[in-house]
Formats: structure tokens, sequence, C-alpha cells
């Protein structure tokens, strides 16, 4: 008995490792998206994985893929575990994706160093390493539209505004509550420099992942500090319990501003009223008024195609997961321009996404006029530092609250290339660029 | 003299009583201490001796109402802690099991509440409102009742008399199942607590005393009054009822226990239902303060030192540890937290912890571990 | 039929006392490692290679380790990852501070520290005991993971707090960095875990594994034996750190490549290897690996074997069914044979030394 069940496990041990993936047909390109829908960070990894999945459903369905290339998109679920990522990772190589999505810092930490070996471009939209915005350093990373740093900056450009003027930001206590990991700690360096230059008091106010929900002590602490405003660096379920607590310790939720990944409708929904006034940065609209969401609605979601509940399509994150799906649709017409090739390769993904310059006009042709913001990669600029604007939880919906806020250029890029050097010099080895540099028309 | 040595026996005190005293000195005189090294000028302000030693206490008494907050905050964190940790106690003391599933049984119930109510009233169009939560109430707590049937019949009956560390491992196993079972279910996504249709308060009244404010939400007092009652009413189901002291002989011993008649299966259910109640009482504490998502789970382990500092074995242990956990961690991360840049509260309940067993080995209220060989 | 012990006569104690007695077992032990050098690296995908060897070999040094406190001399410790941790951030900080001295050399040397740690936290060990102590160590679990993050020294001020694995060459060719072979990095980690594995298994049949048997079977009595309860203790923990510690500059620097590894080495890990420990079977250096197989290979298997032979479960699914299949096995297995996946493999070698004729 013993010995047969060892020997069948064995036998379906030995079938999976020698069969290995088999490559992919070429009359499809093949896309591996990592998501998280399990795990303790699912509540902002599925309406993002759920955009992404829908739209490209959608290009399927109405235009038959891209360049009449039917695109084969799979989900890969990490479960945000980096060794998850890898087995990811290791799949999406094998069976020949174009473009890597992390969907984590740590899984994007892992892939950096293999991108330009492997042949596959990473697209960290908004998060991983900031330094990646160099492209003459990393160019196979692309982290567009904006970086940490930039979100930072333009977060204390909000607070300048709304106290009128950045004199008066001298003798302010500004508060950064962050994940105590990586990802939260990413906007230090920037708000530090920013402390220094204009006078404001920084403190710092870190929360374990073991303590996400259970955030009663750091908002006592920010209640003593008498802390005037507090940006939100968190992800997942620390950002319903971040907007709770503020309404629990009667901090006033309208200066508490969440970065772009901390302004999810479910971020804000659960704590009723209390929420009204919270805001967040975000880089691109929300709502089902766009042309593109309403093709979505059609082609996907009514022909029972899509994981998402019809009420969720429109909200933040969602539309964040489209925003990805059509920047990265945009990079793969531009491979095929340049290539002049219908099934492209990893090398040709990041040719077309290069060249990426998504103009108004191209946003409103790809169904979505005024989405968002222009974004224009070259080579040496692999994130465009795009506009942000701060929006406000009306109880509901989330409303624009600012116009747009352009990150300051000239203090965050050579911040960032001060770090793309360091990575650099810290991955001894480091290859200089040999990638061509494409004719950004 | 002679006479103290005549008469060695009959302390003043009892032993318990003589400890507290010990103790409540020995702080008296750090204290004292510490004030007239203040005083003295031998820690001048900005020193590292003032920031640890001094500054702390000096913000308590400056800022009254900040004290009472944190102090209030630690009080509630400390009840539910205890719920938790109450949750474990119940089934190691019956059952020998250190049940790590108890974790992902708060998540799990308070799903199966939220997800039923949801179902109801959106597939099955029934009016949200009081009596379908009322009725989603009902449905999880059969299902913890299932489930407490499920684990005595499929784990608990063919591993009986492993290794400690075998029960455990299966309880991890669990624990694995539920997660995937549960995720399967009702999927991953957070999910919002059906507070107010449960009738539980959701308001909040503000104190202005003490030269301030002190803010309290009614759903920690409720939460507070609940756990009480539900502590109560189990001490009393203990005390007073026939399956009670059933449960009390298992306790004991498992042999006697059977000898004398009593079936330690039924009662292996009764205590995995209870359990799962308590978990699910917990869930929805919790899941009212934050959200239901999987994520909760790692606030289990916050009973872990609550338990070692009261004893696996013991309910009011469970209460006190929970209390004196969860307020001198609130205390801890609010006053000493900024000097080591914050974010302590991870460990500082396991050190607080370890610094009880370093001179009870088997936490406050456990049993005497008696060796031999 | 051939795996039977007649006619091989033991004349001295040496050969009485040898690991494997039978001459059959040396055969297969050296059939087993010809294999793993010379054949799984050529034929085996780079998928399977990366995804499962790699931390398959790197994790099973730590579940020795831990098998070693656990298994051998009785002590249960949920920080293992934190002491994974102290591994790979020491070997981070020597090989950034002396890049000429080879990382193999750091790789090893990184474990002292991490036995260094393993110590200090295993004071407690002389007091409290069993569950108790499981839970204790979780106080260092916590707090290492604090301080890989809060420390920025640790990840040489970097602001993207993540360790980044600089290009390492033994003798011109690349064996950490992006650029190695991954066929040579799983060559090393072989190397790793075979020389670990020899050092263990001599380790616990020596005097010094003996001490720490009896002090598992009753502390107290081996105290009344002569046994110095601290010396063993903390050498306990002190060798069960440093293959913690050994196994984390693996982990990272051999495997990923580059990690956030405050976030890496989390409680989820500790569990995962205790996990390894039970269910590979306690004080047993074969189960050890079985264990680890278990929890690396089985779930990655699962997931990615099953669409491979025509099951159509991908993403999310599968990851909710991996996990209840997993933890339903766990449950099943332990029914079947509480001692774990080494204790089957015993009563299946126990089959074949009587096979065919078992009366």
């Amino acid at each position: 008995m013993t010995l047969k069940k060892l020997a069948m496990g064995a036998a379906f041990a030995a079938a999976t490792l020698g069969s290995g993936f088999a490559a992919q047909a070429q009359d499809s390109i093949y896309f591996m998206h990592n998501t998280y829908r399990t795990g303790a960070f699912s509540g902002s990894g599925i309406p993002v994985g759920d955009g992404t999945r829908d739209y490209f459903t959608m290009l399927n369905n109405r235009d038959g893929g891209i360049g009449g290339v039917k695109i084969n998109f799979e989900e890969c679920e990490t479960a945000y575990d980096t060794r998850r990522s890898v087995e990811c990772y290791e799949q999406g190589k094998a069976k020949g994706t174009v473009l890597y999505v992390p969907w984590s810092t740590g899984a994007t930490l892992a892939a950096i160093p293999r991108a330009h070996i492997d042949k596959i471009p990473i697209f960290s939209m908004g998060y991983g390493l900031s330094a990646s915005a160099v492209g003459d350093v990393f160019p196979w990373v692309f982290n567009m539209p904006i970086t940490y740093w930039d979100g930072a900056n333009a977060f204390i450009q909000h607070v300048a505004q709304q106290e009128g003027g950045f004199d008066k930001l001298k003798g302010k206590t500004i508060g950064l509550l962050h994940l105590d990991a990586p990802f939260g700690k990413e906007p230090i360096p920037i708000l530090e420099n920013m402390a220094k230059q204009h006078g404001f008091n920084l403190k710092l106010y870190p929360v374990a992942p073991a303590e996400m929900q259970n955030q009663s002590s750091v908002w006592l602490s920010i209640r003593r500090d008498r802390t005037d405003w507090v940006y939100n660096q968190g992800w997942g379920a620390m950002n319903p319990t971040a907007v709770r607590e503020a309404a629990r310790g009667g901090f006033p939720v309208n200066r508490l501003v969440g970065v772009w990944w901390a302004g999810g409708d479910d971020d804000a929904r659960p704590a009723g009223d209390a929420a009204k006034g919270y805001r967040a940065l975000n880089w691109h609209q929300t709502g089902a008024n766009f042309p593109v969401i309403q093709d979505i609605i059609k082609h996907v979601v009514d022909r029972g195609q899509s994981l998402a509940p019809k009420e969720k399509i429109g909200e933040n994150l969602y539309n964040r997961g489209v925003y990805q799906g059509i920047l990265i649709a945009e990079a793969i017409k531009n491979a095929q321009a340049i290539t002049g090739k219908k099934v492209i390769n990893g090398e040709d993904m990041r040719r077309g996404l290069e060249a990426l310059n998504m103009t108004e006009a191209k946003w409103a042709a790809a169904g979505a006029p005024n989405f968002a913001s222009p974004v224009r990669v070259t080579c040496s600029d692999h994130n465009s530092q795009s506009a942000v604007y701060v929006m406000e939880w009306d109880g509901k919906a989330w409303k624009r609250q600012s116009s747009d806020i352009q990150p300051q250029k000239d203090m965050v890029r050579p911040l960032l290339e001060e770090g793309a050097k360091a990575f650099a010099t810290s991955n001894a080895g480091w290859p200089a660029r040999t990638e061509a540099c494409q004719n950004n028309s | 003299m002679s006479l103290a040595q005549a008469a060695p026996a009959k302390p003043l005190l009892s032993p318990a009583m003589m400890g507290l005293l010990k103790v409540l000195g020995a702080f008296g005189a750090i204290a004292l201490a510490i004030v007239l090294l203040v005083q003295s000028g031998a820690m001048p302000k900005g020193s590292v001796g003032h920031k640890v030693l001094a500054a702390p206490f000096i913000d308590m008494w400056e800022l009254p109402d900040l004290f009472a907050q944190t102090i209030w905050e630690g009080l509630v964190a400390g009840v539910l802690y205890a719920l938790i940790a109450l949750g474990f106690v119940l089934i190691f003391k019956a059952s020998g099991v250190f049940n790590f599933a108890q974790g992902i049984m708060v998540v799990f119930s308070a799903l199966t509440l939220v997800g039923s109510y949801e179902i109801m009233t959106q597939r099955l169009g029934l009016p949200p409102g009081t009596v379908v939560a009322i009725l989603a109430l009902i449905i999880a707590i059969a299902t913890m009742f299932v489930l407490a049937w499920l684990v005595e019949r499929i784990v608990l009956r063919p591993l009986v008399n492993q290794n400690e560390i075998i029960m455990l491992m299966a309880t991890v196993g669990l624990t694995y199942f539920l997660i995937g079972f549960g995720e399967y279910i009702f999927g991953g996504n957070p999910k919002v607590m059906i507070t107010a249709q449960l009738g539980l308060p959701t308001g909040s009244t503000q104190f202005n005393i003490l030269g301030g404010r002190v803010n309290i939400q009614h759903l920690d007092v409720a939460a507070a009054v609940i756990a009480s009652l539900m502590i109560a009413g189990l001490a009393f189901f203990f005390q007073y009822t026939r399956i009670g002291r059933a449960l009390r002989a298992v306790a004991d011993s498992h042999k006697a226990a059977l000898s004398v008649g009593i079936s330690l299966n039924q009662i292996w259910v009764i205590v995995w239902f209870t359990a799962g109640v308590v978990a699910l009482v917990t869930g929805i504490m919790w899941g009212a303060r934050s959200d239901v998502s999987f994520a909760l789970e790692i606030i289990a382990l916050k009973a872990l030192p609550v338990l070692i500092l009261g004893g696996f074995t013991s309910v009011p242990g469970a209460i006190v540890g929970g209390l004196i956990i969860g307020i001198g961690e609130k205390m801890g991360e609010g006053y000493w937290g900024p000097l080591l840049g914050g974010g302590i509260e991870t460990w500082l309940a396991y050190v607080i912890a370890l610094g009880f067993l370093l001179f009870r080995p088997q936490g406050l209220f456990g049993e005497k571990i008696i060796e031999r060989i | 039929m051939f795996y039977r012990e007649t006619g091989q006569f033991k004349t001295n104690y040496a050969a009485d006392m040898a690991i494997f007695p039978i001459r059959q077992d040396r055969i297969g032990i050296a059939i087993i490692l010809a294999i793993a050098f010379l054949v799984v690296p050529f034929v085996t995908s780079e998928f399977t290679l990366k995804t499962i060897m790699l931390p398959f070999l790197a994790l099973s040094v730590a579940v020795i380790g831990l098998n070693i406190l656990t298994g051998y001399t009785g002590l249960i410790s949920l920080g293992s990852a934190g002491f994974m941790g102290v591994g790979a951030y020491a070997c981070y900080k020597l090989t950034t501070y002396f890049p000429d001295v080879n990382i193999l050399i750091w790789i090893f040397v990184s474990g002292f520290f991490s036995a260094a740690v393993g110590v200090f936290f295993g004071l407690p060990s002389l007091r409290i005991k069993g569950l108790y102590l499981a839970v204790a160590t979780l106080a260092a679990q916590f707090f290492l993971q604090w301080a890989f993050v809060r420390i920025p020294w640790l990840f040489n001020y970097n602001p993207s707090g993540a360790i980044e694995v600089p290009l390492r060459t033994l003798f011109g060719v690349p064996i950490t960095g992006p650029t190695a072979e991954l066929e040579v990095k799983y060559l090393i980690c072989l190397c790793f875990v075979v020389v670990m594995t020899w050092l263990a298994s001599n380790l616990v049949h020596g005097r010094i594994g003996r001490s720490w048997m009896a002090v598992r079977d009753m502390d107290i009595a081996a105290e009344l034996m002569g046994i110095k309860l601290l010396n063993a203790k903390l050498m306990a923990f002190a060798v069960s750190s440093f293959y913690c510690g050994v196994s984390g500059a693996m982990f990272v620097f051999l495997y990923l490549g580059g990690a956030e590894a405050g976030t890496e080495f989390a409680i989820r890990l500790s569990f995962l290897i205790l996990f390894a420990v039970i269910i590979g079977g306690t004080g047993s250096m074969i189960g050890s690996f079985f264990g680890t197989a278990f929890i690396v290979a089985l779930p990655t298997i699962l997931k990615f074997g099953a669409p491979a032979i025509g099951i159509a479960i991908t993403g999310a699914t599968a990851e909710k069914i991996v996990l209840m299949i997993i933890g339903a096995l766990t449950i099943y297995l332990l029914i079947v044979e509480p001692h774990g996946l080494a204790r089957l493999w015993q009563i299946a070698k126990q089959k074949l030394r009587v096979w065919p004729f078992p009366y």
C-alpha cells in the first residue's frame, strides 16, 4: 500500500518535471500577469488584477487582440509571496511572456537583475525600485508613471497648497504612516530632504505587517505629537484600518493623504461616514464614464467573462488595472509598428515600452479621453514622472479635490540617478547599457 | 529576637500578597531612584537616561488625557487578545491540543457570518436588516458546530494520545485547509463586518476630562461587556452544569474521566464548538474594528504571548495575561517606542511575557510543573 | 531480493557504528549523489532547477538545523526564519566589506554570526520548556524581523531597503549575481547541502549528539548523568542557528538573488520550516529532506504540474486548491504515520528487506 503510493507519487512528480512547459503556439502574444487574489493583500490585489484581465479580454473580444494577434493572457497567483513570484517569473519565462509584471516590490527586486539576461522587460507601475526610472542604467525596467519619491514630493506640495504656501510649512509636523517594510519606507529620503528645506518636522509612524489591523498605538502617538498632516504609505488591510483609526482618534481625515495604493474604494468605504474627506493621490480618473470601461462592460462583463462584480467596475483600483492594460497594449502596438512583426517577443516589447508616448490624443484613441495625464517614456527616463492629483472620498465615491500636481523633477531626478548609480555599484558587474535607443516619435 | 525564632510559621500575609508587595516595593524604589537621579542633575534632559527613565513618565504626567486614552486602548486590545487566548486555553485544557488553527477559525467564522449575510441579502433577495443578520449569526454558529464535529471525527479521534507537537502539526494542517477552503468559498477580498445590523453600537463618546479629551468607542465598550458576559457564562457553564463538570474532569485526567463513563468524543466536540463560538465573537469584534480579511489571521499570533504569560491551562490567566500584554504593549509603543524608531509592538509583547516566564516558567496561573524521573 | 544484508559481517566496532552499515545503502547513496551531481543539472528544465531544486536545497539546510534542535534535542523553535535572516545579512555585510574573499567562505562564515545570535535567544530554554519555549522563541523571530527593517546599516543604507547580490566568481566562473548559471548555483548549493549533511550526521552520531538525545528524552535524567544542560542546550541552539544562517545566506545569494530580506524571513517561513521537520520526521536526517520536499516542491508541482497533465486549474483557484490539498494531506499523513515521512521510509525499507517472502 505504502510502497504503491510512494511509487505513484514519484511517477506523478517525474511526469511533471519531465514534461516542462511546451512553447506556446506562435500565433498569439503570450502575456503572463502576476496577481494576488489570496493572502493578506488580496483586498488591493483583486481589483487591480480584474481591471487588467478584463481589459485584455475586451481587446480580444472586440478587436481580436492587438494588430490582429490575440493576446494570450494568463494570470499567475503569487499571494504576495516572493518565492511564488519567482515561480511565476520562471513560468512566464518558460512560456515566453513578453512582459513581466511583478506586482510586489520584493518580486520586482528579485527579477530586476535577471531582466537583461532573460530579455524580459519588467513593468512595475508606480511601485518597485524607484531608481529603476533611470533608463540608462535599467534599460529593461519601466516604472511609469510616477515613483514613490515623486509621490511624497507631490504630497508636500499639496500640503503647502492647503496651508497657503511653502513658507507656512515651517514648524508644522508632518507624519509618515507607513508599512514597516521597504515599500513603506521608500518616501523617507524625499520627505527628510524637504523637511530640511522647508523647516517642518517629520515624524515616522511605522506599522509592522503583523500589526496592520491593530494600529491604535500608532494613532495615539499621532495624537500626542499633534501631527498636522499624515501621509499614508500603506497597502492591503492596513489602509481601511488606518482610515478607521484616524476617525476613532479624532484625527481630521481630510488631513490624512494616502499614496495611490491607499486609494482603493474598499479602503475608505468600510469606515462609513467617518471616512468622508479621506484623501489619496491618484494619477487617473475613477468611474465608469469612459468609452473603454463601457466597452469592457459590453464585451466582457455582460458576457459573464469578468471575475469582478458589476458594481466594482469603475472603482479606483479596477481602473488602475485598466490603466495598466492600456499602457501595455499601447506598448505592444508600438513594438509591432517598430519591428513590423505581428507576434512580438520580449526584446521587441522593450523597444515598444521605450517608445511609449501616451499623449492626450492617444488616451482618447484608447477610449479613455482625459483619463490620465500624458506619459512619455524616453531612453533615459523610464518613468516620465507624470502629474498626480488629490482626490477626496465623499462617502460614496472618489471626487477630484485638487488640480494636477507636477512633481518637482529637478529635485527627484538627481536622487533617482544617485540611487541607480548606487545600485550598479553594489551589484558589481552590472552591465552598461548596450541596447540601442529607440527614436521616440 | 528569641520570639521570632520561636514562631517561624504563620506569616502575616499570604505568599501571593507578599510577592505583590515585594514587586510594588521594587517599583517604588526604582521610581524614587529615578526622581532622585533627575533632581540631582545626574541625568540632564536629553541624555539617554533621561529619555528612557524619566521623559516617558513626565509625558504621562503632563498629558493625563492621553495617558488615560492609552490605558483604555490597551484595555480594549487586551480584552480582545484575551478572547483569542481563551479559545486556545479551552481546547488545550480539554484535549491537550495547542490549536494553531484558532486564528483561522476567527477569520473563518467571521467570514461565514458576513458571507452568508451577503448571500442572503444579495442573491436570495432577503431584506437587509437585523433579522437576516441574526439568521446569518445562526448559520455561522451552526457552521462552527459542524466544523467542531468534523475536527473531532477526522482529526482528533485518529490522533488521540499522540505527542503534543504532532497534535499541533495537525492543527497547522487544518489551518492550511481552512485558508484554502475559506478563500475558495468566500473569495479573498476583505468584507465589511455587519456591525450595525447585528445591533452593535457604532458611535463614540468624548469625555472632556483631565484637561483634554478621552474618546471612548461604544463598540469597544460593547466588546468589553460581551467578553465579560461570555467569560462569566463560561465560568458558570464549567462550574455548575453536568457537561461543565465532565469537562473539568477530562481536563484533569483523560483516563480517569473515561473510567467514570465520560465520553471524551462528546466533550471534544463541545469544547471545539465553544472555542468556535469564542472565535466568532472575536472575529466580529476585530472585524468591526477594521474589516474581515485573511490578514486577520496574523492577529491571532498576538494571543501567543498572552498564553505563555497566563499559562496554557488557565482561563483567568488568559484574561489577566491579555490585559497585561494589551496595556503593556500600548504603553511601551506609545512612550518608549519612538526611542527605538517605533514599531516595537510586534516583539514587545513577547519580551514582556519572557520577562515573566523567567520567574514563573509555567506562566502566571499555570499549573506548577512537577518533574519526576 | 536486492536489498538484503545477508552475508555482510561486521568485524569491528567502527563498522557496526557506521552510519550506513548495509552495503546496499552505501550503493544507494552513491547512486543518488551521482544522479544529483551528474544527471539532474543537465536533464531538468530551468524552471525546475530554479523553482524547485534551489529552494529545496537552500531550505533543507535550515530544516536539518531545526531538526537538530527539535528532533535531536527536543527544543521547539519558531525563530528559524529570523536566524536565516541573520545569516543573509551577515553574508551581505561581509561580502560588501571584503569583496575579495570568496563568497563561499562568507556564506559559511555567516553561519557563525547566526549561531551567536541563536545562543543569545536560546538562553530562555534553560528555564522554559516545550510549547512555552516555542512561543518564547517567537520573540527572537519578531525582534530580528524588526531589526532587519529598522537598522539601515544592515542593508548599507540602501534606500529601497533591499539587499542586492553582487557578482562573485570562483575560478573565474560567476557563482552569485545575475549572470551566474543556474546549473552552477545548483551544484554549489548541492555541495553545501552534502557537506552540511555530512557534518550534521557525524555530529548527531557522536558524543555531542548523544548528549542532545539524552536531554531530549529527559533533561533532568540527563543532568543527573552528568550532562551539562547549559552546554548541551546552548550548543544545540548554536549549531541549529548556524545551519539556519548558512541556509539564509544560500537562500538569498544563490536562490533569490536580491530581496527585501526583512519581509522574506518572516514568521511564515519559520512555521514552514518547523512544519517540514515534523512532516519529515523528527530526529531523522533523511526525514529533513522528505519534509523539505513536501513543503517546497509539492505545492509547486501541484500548482504547475496539474495544468501540465491536463487538469485546467490555474491562477488563484489553483492556489486555493493546493492549500486545501496540502492541509488535508498533512492531516492524513499524521494520522497514517505520526512519526513522519522518515518512518514511512523505514517501513518501506523493512518491507523491501524481506520481499518477496514476507513470512
